[in-house]
């Protein structure tokens, strides 16, 4: 494969004697949008979260861009600012202005003038359709803005990657539409994406590939014609059944 | 009543009152008492030696301008001394209680268990005597000696107090943080410290207030006329004017301080308000 983006191998995790994550081996190029379906308790957030080491892998490898964020020696804040980051509780920072939430990290981190940070910003903040949210304190947004100032935050940092953790799951369902409107522009643009999501119909139209996890493992991936439109897994059956028809399923199938 | 009637929810108590009558009863009997107890304070109390002790108009104007211009300004002055720098010191043993250092940990452990375990005049003491004492021909402005005093009790409460705080900043925020690629550091000053101090607002006033009221063990150092805080004024008054009315002066310049404080308190809460547990869930708050 040509332009890898991330490099996961041999990727382990466990929370004292529960094992999370189970030796698993990825790779994203350049571009590429990877929906990571699968039901609570998988282990996909803590995959995401292993990407940019919010969560410290209990063994195995992850390289992006050709740097190993796993290395000791790595300077991981660096590292982290090519990784955008969105979270399901959104995590804006709830004593500043929507603005100021943009242009921190550009300006502490990056170390952009006060002009230059606050251009990008807004560019951004129009970019997710909020242009006129600036001044606004987090807590004065509905959940969908609170969201999209998340996405805008990530990208004002200009990253080649970014991973989003279950971006929709505390919205309300009006205003999920929002939130991935905005995500799949981003994908249109070729930002490389790596998306733990519940929307299935998301990761159907927008994937180039779907992961599909259980048990800490990728039972099965591929494109989401295969993956969600004709799953060969048993597993990945009895989820997407449950998942898309959810009134009409009986008892969870145990093996 | 009807002695075959089912029995019902709401019916009737035996006592014949509803649960509603019943609580008007008990409301207006403690309505009765209330007025009892102020008839009894008005007709037993001696209102006319009461008057004269303390609400006498001349002595209370002799007070005057002194209990504002020296007395209360030199209040404001030590608190202000002894809560500025206390609040520097007690963010610096909150950091050192959660570092990773354990000898960090263990100094400030100590310092704090140590000064908030002893009354705060023994401290006044032991800086205004102690110190002088130990190190011969140093001594200390006596300003610098009340705000180490103050600031040096203060800080022992305040340090928990900051440390609570910071670990009420929810995690998601440290987080984010660190994914825009913030250091430990930069994260906690640009993030943490400011929605910790948010949140410890009410008890961080709390404690300045304490400190107000404290800053009148600065008589343990002695003091010239014009050095005299509120309860030294207000002291010596009471031997000048063979009256208790100096005492009544005092207190409420003590509350003229303090009430405004708590004003401001409630000022800052709204002004910052939105606080971070409610606005980092916003809507249909999942797990």
């Amino acid at each position: 494969m040509n332009d890898v983006k991330i490099d996961i191998s041999g990727l382990r995790k466990s929370f004292g004697s529960v094992e999370v994550l189970r030796d698993i081996d990825q790779q994203v190029t350049a571009g590429e949008v990877v929906c990571v379906i699968g039901p609570s308790g998988s282990g996909k957030s803590t995959f995401l979260r292993c990407v940019n080491l919010l969560e410290e892998p209990t063994a195995g490898k992850v390289v992006v861009d050709g740097i190993e964020l796993t290395d000791p020696d790595t300077d991981i804040d660096a590292a982290r600012r090519r990784l955008g980051m969105v979270f399901q509780q959104f995590n804006l920072f709830s004593h500043l202005s929507v603005l100021s939430n943009l242009t921190v990290a550009q300006r502490k981190v990056l170390g952009r003038g006060k002009a230059e940070a606050e251009a990008v910003a807004r560019e951004n903040l129009e970019r997710v359709g909020l242009a006129d949210k600036a001044a606004a304190m987090p807590a004065q947004l509905s959940g969908g803005q609170q969201q999209r100032v998340g996405i805008a935050r990530a990208l004002s940092m200009n990253p080649d990657v970014m991973l989003f953790d279950e971006p929709t799951s505390a919205l309300d369902p009006e205003l999920v539409g929002d939130v991935l409107a905005v995500m799949r522009g981003l994908a249109d643009e070729g930002m490389t994406m790596l998306v733990v999501t519940h929307e299935m119909q998301f990761a159907r139209e927008v994937a180039d590939r779907v992961l599909f996890m259980d048990g800490g493992g990728i039972v099965e991936q591929g494109p989401p014609a295969d993956v969600i439109g004709a799953p060969k897994e048993e597993r990945t059956r009895s989820f997407l059944a449950r998942v898309l028809n959810p009134t009409h399923t009986e008892a969870a199938p145990t093996e | 009543m009807a002695v075959d009637a089912p029995p019902t929810k709401s019916g009737p108590a035996k006592s014949g009152m509803s649960k509603r009558q019943r609580g008007r009863v008990i409301r207006g009997t403690q309505y009765a008492v209330l007025i009892a107890v102020l008839a009894a304070l008005a007709v037993l109390a001696d209102w006319g030696r009461l008057q004269e002790a303390f609400f006498n108009l001349d002595v209370a104007a002799g007070l005057f301008p002194d209990v504002i211009t020296v007395a209360l300004v030199n209040t404001v002055v030590y608190t202000a001394l002894g809560f500025g720098f206390g609040l520097g010191l007690a963010l610096i043993l909150a950091l050192m209680r959660m570092s990773s250092v354990g000898p960090y940990r263990w100094i400030s452990g100590a310092y704090i268990e140590f000064f908030r375990g002893l009354p705060a005049l023994l401290i006044f003491l032991s800086v205004g005597i102690g110190i002088p004492t130990a190190f011969p021909g140093f001594s200390l402005n006596r300003n610098i000696t009340i705000m180490l005093s103050l600031g040096i009790v203060g800080s022992a409460y305040m340090a928990e107090t900051i440390r609570a705080g910071i670990k009420a900043v929810p995690g998601g925020q440290i987080e984010a943080a660190r994914s825009l690629g913030m250091s430990p550091a930069r994260t906690m000053i640009t993030v943490v410290i400011p929605q910790a101090f948010r949140i410890i607002l009410p008890p961080l006033t709390n404690e300045l207030i304490l400190l107000t009221k404290d800053s009148s063990l600065a008589f343990v150092l002695g003091s010239t006329l014009d050095q005299q805080e509120l309860t030294q004024f207000g002291r010596a008054a009471l031997t000048n004017f063979r009256s208790m009315t100096p005492i009544l002066v005092v207190g409420l310049c003590y509350l003229i301080i303090i009430i405004p404080l708590s004003v401001v308190q409630q000022r800052l809460e709204r002004r910052f308000g939105g606080g971070a547990d409610k606005g980092s869930s916003g809507h249909g708050s999942g797990t």
